[in-house]
């Protein structure tokens, strides 16, 4: 804990934004294990792998884009600081209000979990309660927040999205010569993502990508009794491809899947997700009611839950790989651009 | 885990606190996203604090039936949520990262004092 | 036998634990970029398998032992990778090492 209040002092004071970014992995990084020992193993997953490793890259990303040194202030802020030493005091006394930390008897213990507690493995016959909660009591929430990752990724791909008809050029030649990477002036900038002295990734790569995508779709499928699901098998998938565009060239990586069918498989997953709400009706039952899925209610629900966390991993997929091709793609324009314009 | 009381809530108050200054106080756009981002690590710490339950274990059933009537378990609702939340956020600081790409290339910076500026004067 | 297992996972994880502590030291003290990531590299994947190493011994032969393995063989290959990786691109990106100024090492051609 105390590493994690110096780790977050340390982020504010840093003036470099590279220095900074490391520290929020690091931070994230502290803060998954202390959702471990907090027995909080799902949440854990998910923040080591999104917290530690998509924003780092997103981040990264974007400081090649915009620049990493963040400039002096020339006066010391009181005012912001006295507004958070006042709300500061202000929860402190709110706190002596709260539940002690860790009592069965308090009130967030009482309410409705205790009934997803037994009835869960009757009703749904999966271990990992939180798959069976996030997937099943809880779908709505989950559709929603499926929706806002489509959200997000149509937003980035609006916002930064690059225009086709300056790169088809520069398509046709790359498809020409698929395996020479090696392009003129551009080896060493970030959109050229790969050159032909980095053989140890090279090789390291090839040998490990293949166990990553093996690893997502076992954290996908095992969600249902183990730590895992939906989320993290997403992240982890799309981490394999980053790596992928990384290691060698992005437009290597655009050649395995392309931006097209990047925003079909988005599209797609929030209609799956919507299908089988809309097939429970169909079949008699209410929006997204797993029950009336199979003959058996049990075996419904299971068929249910692994629709719809297939759904929620590839869209969180193609969220996270849309955005990357996204930032990585506007450092191409504004490389483009610029030698565009110098000749 | 011993039972500390009101320490967890300390501690959230405390980094909640940091995150808030340094969006507040920092002009730089990036540092702000940052700060935002410590804002929300913070706030999930604070509902998974909330869902434990000492000497309990995490919300997967145990095998052995024999075990499984007197174990208890930590609650999974609060988990459900942050586990939403984490993904959300970090699309809403894709999104809010791609707009700070946009105001470099529109402005030429990203401190926020500059860019007041610039609109002021022109 | 129970006992004997004990001891060899509590030395494993302290002398995993130490070295780790000796990297981030290291870390700290080091001059250069270059022999940061010496340092970082490589006491840093020998600590990982000897602390997982350790763990293993303590679970015995089951299913959490052989995903153990699997993971001291992940790290195996890509810790000295993402040290490569990170040497060659400060290389690339123009970052000399420093390769003299430490002190120690008197010029040749100052005793005469």
């Amino acid at each position: 804990m105390l590493l994690l209040i110096a780790g977050t002092m340390t982020v504010l004071m840093v003036r470099n934004l590279f220095v900074a970014t490391m520290l929020l992995g690091i931070v994230s990084f502290t803060m998954a294990l202390i959702f471990i020992s907090l027995d909080a193993v799902d949440v854990a997953f998910t923040e080591a792998a999104v917290g530690a490793g998509i924003s780092t890259v997103l981040y990264i990303g974007t400081l090649a884009l915009v620049g990493s040194q963040e400039k002096e202030r020339a006066k010391f802020a009181v005012g912001p600081l006295v507004i958070c030493v006042a709300v500061g005091a202000v929860l402190y006394y709110a706190t002596y209000d709260m539940p002690q930390f860790g009592h069965p008897d308090n009130p967030v213990q009482t309410h409705v979990a205790p009934r997803y507690i037994q009835e869960s493995p009757t009703e749904i016959g999966i271990p990992n309660m939180v798959t069976s909660v996030l997937a099943s009591y809880r779908g709505y929430d989950t559709f929603g927040e499926v929706t806002v990752i489509f959200t997000a990724g149509i937003g980035v791909l609006l916002i930064l999205r690059q225009r086709r008809r300056r790169r088809t050029d520069a398509n046709k030649d790359a498809k020409d010569t698929p395996l020479d990477t090696d392009r003129d002036g551009k080896g060493s900038s970030l959109s050229g993502l790969g050159s032909n002295h980095d053989l140890v990734p090279h090789v390291i790569a090839k040998l490990l990508i293949p166990f990553i995508f093996v690893f997502a779709l076992y954290v996908q499928f095992h969600g249902d009794f183990g730590p895992g699901g939906g989320f993290q098998a997403g992240v982890i998938f799309a981490a394999g491809i980053i790596l992928y565009a990384l290691v060698f060239s992005l437009d290597l990586a655009r050649a395995v899947i392309n931006e097209k069918a990047i925003l079909f498989l988005i599209c797609a997953v929030v209609l799956l997700y919507g299908g089988v709400g809309v097939a429970g009706m169909l079949l008699g039952g209410n929006f997204l009611d797993y029950n009336v899925l199979a003959s058996d209610p049990v075996a419904g629900q299971h068929l249910g839950i692994l629709l719809v966390e297939l759904g929620v991993g590839i869209t969180v997929t193609a969220a996270m790989l849309a955005i990357f091709y996204a930032f990585v793609g506007r450092a191409d324009l504004i490389e483009e651009a610029s030698q565009r314009g110098e000749k | 885990m011993i039972s500390f009381g009101f320490f967890n809530y300390w501690i959230f108050i405390i980094l909640l606190m940091i995150g808030l200054y340094t969006v507040m106080s920092r002009s730089n756009l990036v540092k702000k996203m940052i700060g935002l981002s410590l804002f929300q690590i913070s706030v999930f710490l604070f509902y998974i604090s909330m869902g434990k339950v000492t000497g309990g274990t995490a919300p997967i059933v145990v095998e052995n039936t024999a075990d499984a009537v007197t174990t208890a378990y930590s609650n999974p609702l609060p988990h459900v949520l942050i586990l939403t939340a984490i993904v959300v956020g970090i699309a809403t600081t894709a999104l809010g990262l791609s707009l700070v790409v946009r105001i470099k290339e529109s402005f030429g910076t990203i401190d926020e004092e500059d860019i007041l500026e610039m609109e002021d004067g022109a | 036998m129970e006992l004997v297992l004990d001891i060899a996972t509590w030395i494993l994880l302290l002398a995993g634990s130490v070295l780790l502590v000796i990297t981030g030291y290291g870390l700290l003290r080091l001059p250069d970029l270059y022999t940061r990531i010496h340092a970082g590299g490589m006491a840093d994947t020998l600590a990982t398998t000897l602390i997982f190493i350790g763990l293993a011994l303590q679970s015995g032969f089951s299913l959490i032992t052989v995903k153990l393995l699997l993971v001291i063989v992940f790290i195996f290959f890509t810790s000295p990778t993402s040290s490569y990786a990170l040497a060659q691109a400060s290389f690339v990106a123009g970052l000399k090492p420093k390769l003299d100024g430490f002190g120690a090492v008197k010029k040749p051609d100052e005793d005469a």
